[in-house]
């Protein structure tokens, strides 16, 4: 599992994040909820050694992110960045072949090229496979990044806002997408996302986040109640319960 | 793939057979070795230019960049400036090129780890800011050269002049032999690291994402490219635009981001450009201008082609 103590960060002086502690539990969707600014993204980013801590740690099954090698840490966890932006003119396979690095070091085996297929039609790209970056619609592009960390088969996958830019269609199906690989794989899967509504049908957990600390957590259940978002966002929203599911009516 | 680096290859031995056979007269014993010489002086320093380019647009993620903003040009003319101010062009250290070469490469080197330590000293500091430092120290180099050069000897400006631009016409043969071994040390030791620049191109986060030891790896490169260009430019002058043309005419001719495919190409082009450079300095200017002055010119168009082209997109 990954433990979070006491993290915190501060740019230029002021505190983006404080003293922030959080358990993940292994084998479940967590999702990070929050206003914007609230340090979502900072925090994701420390978790997963993109961003250096001021203070804290990070622990990924017992073992301070500091103490692992670069290496094994790549095959253990997997982050996909709010906004992705390369210089380079690739393909959707070639992007995704980067995923295997961490494994083949740059020389693919076929076993690497079978994890890459396999991510590509996971996330409904075979058609688009060939085709550059660049030529992309933007969902499209979300669809080939979320592949590339999909071939990365890392135990856990640490999303910032994979819903970015995506149709409902393609949405859900990443969500669903996202639940098969924690049922089927046991994978572990920690999200930002700022629709609530998929976070209540899609996650076992959720953490709110405002000013850089944690507001709440708890099971989605628990979470996903007028009074507790009230306190997150300040906004009256009134849930309904539909085919099971506790939905938030925030659009007026 | 395999066809344009055949076909680069191909031509660049041409080029080099006709450089080495054109005109070659009666005294050809004596014509010859010099020819090879230079030939040797210009694949060496061709090749070591363009592939430290390469790397360090990687590593900086930007393709307009030329390892010479972070002052390495600018410290060489100051150091040539400096000894003939302080010294005289008729001193040991202008006139003997062994010790020019060593203090030069020296003092360059060590201006790097000057600029290292500020740059990895505290955590947080980014590659840019070790652009930014060593754009501010290069013109300050500049002004400072442009200043003593206004203060000395008319007769001795001239030599320093002959300086600002690279020169094949008479390389030390010592010296050619310590750079080339050298460049192939740092060459050799660099391919260990060779399998990282794919991904580093992909970006500092999708590069440590997938594992890279990511500040490790720049370190290395920077001292790589350091080396290489300060080598080179002891040898035979500052080229400051060589690297930025051939490293972008390899991306645009070669069409990947295959390093094991653009390093190779690159390296061929470069040598391709400066020995069919010197080719026209040679026969056609009949020695009037510089094969610096060509490529510069050539790659300074090329860079404003490149810097309008950045602004549509
Ligand atoms: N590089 C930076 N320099 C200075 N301040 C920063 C930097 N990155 C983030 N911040 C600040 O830190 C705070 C938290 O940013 P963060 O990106 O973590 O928010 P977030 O919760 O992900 O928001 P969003 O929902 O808009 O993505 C913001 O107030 C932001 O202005
Ligand atoms: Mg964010």
């Amino acid at each position: 599992m990954i433990e979070v103590r006491n993290v915190s960060k501060a740019y230029g002086g002021k505190p983006v994040i404080e003293e922030v502690s959080v358990g993940i539990k292994k084998g479940k969707i967590t999702s990070f909820i929050g206003p914007n600014g609230a340090g979502k993204s900072t925090l994701l980013s420390m978790i997963s050694r993109l961003l250096t801590k001021d203070s804290g740690q990070v622990l990924i099954e017992g073992k301070e992110l500091s103490d692992w090698k670069s290496k094994d840490l790549a095959k253990k966890i997997s982050i996909l960045k709010q906004s992705n932006h390369i210089n380079l003119r690739l393909t959707v396979r070639e992007l995704v072949s980067f995923g295997r690095f961490p494994y083949s070091q740059g020389k693919l085996t076929k076993e690497d090229w079978e994890q890459v297929d396999e991510a590509i039609a996971y996330m409904d790209l075979v058609d688009l496979q060939g085709k550059y970056l660049d030529e992309l619609s933007g969902g499209q592009n979300q669809r080939a990044f979320i592949a590339m960390v999909i071939a990365q088969n890392t135990e856990y996958i640490l999303l910032d806002e994979p819903l970015n830019n995506l149709d409902m269609k393609h949405s859900v199906q990443i969500m669903k997408v996202l639940r098969r690989l924690v049922e089927e794989l046991g994978k572990t899967v920690i999200l930002v996302i700022h629709d609530i509504n998929f976070a209540s049908c899609y996650s076992d957990y959720i953490v709110a986040l405002k000013n850089g600390k944690i507001v709440k957590e708890g099971s989605t259940e628990t979470i996903i109640d007028s009074a507790i978002l009230k306190e997150i966002y300040d906004m009256d929203i009134p849930i309904e319960i539909i085919n099971g599911n506790r939905i938030g009516i925030y659009f007026s | 793939m395999k066809v344009k680096l055949s076909f680069l290859a191909l031509l660049a031995v041409a080029l080099i057979v006709l450089f080495l056979f054109i005109h070659l007269g009666p005294n050809w014993d004596y014509a010859l070795p010099r020819r090879l010489k230079k030939v040797l002086a210009i694949a060496i320093t061709g090749g070591a230019i363009a592939y430290a380019t390469l790397i360090f647009q990687t590593i900086t993620n930007n393709r307009i960049l030329t390892p010479s903003v972070i002052g390495l040009d600018s410290l060489y003319m100051l150091i040539q400036t400096f000894v003939i101010y302080v010294f005289g062009s008729m001193s040991l250290p202008s006139t003997n090129k062994q010790l020019n070469f060593f203090i030069t490469v020296g003092l360059m080197i060590a201006f790097v780890g000057v600029l290292y330590k500020l740059l990895f000293k505290r955590e947080g500091r980014n590659l840019y800011f070790l652009l930014l430092i060593g754009l501010v120290l290069g013109t300050l180099f500049g002004s400072m050269s442009t200043f003593m050069q206004v203060l000395i000897d008319p007769n001795e400006f001239l030599i320093v002049q002959g300086r600002m631009f690279a020169s094949f016409n008479n390389v030390n043969t010592d010296l050619l032999v310590i750079s080339i071994i050298i460049i192939a040390l740092v060459a050799a030791y660099s391919t260990r690291l060779g399998k990282y620049l794919d991904v580093m191109s992909l970006g500092k986060e999708h590069a440590v994402n997938l594992g890279i030891p990511y500040d490790y790896i720049v370190k290395r490169m920077l001292v790589i490219v350091a080396i290489l260009i300060a080598v080179s430019t002891a040898l035979v002058g500052p080229i400051t635009f060589l690297g930025l043309l051939v490293v972008n005419v390899a991306y645009q001719f070669m069409r990947t981001y295959r390093h094991s495919i653009l390093i190779p190409g690159a390296i061929l082009i470069s040598i391709i450009a400066l020995v069919g450079g010197q080719l026209i300095v040679e026969r056609v200017f009949a020695f009037e201008t510089t094969v610096s002055v060509i490529i510069n010119f050539i790659g300074g168009a090329y860079f404003l082609y490149l810097l309008l082209r950045e602004k549509k997109a």
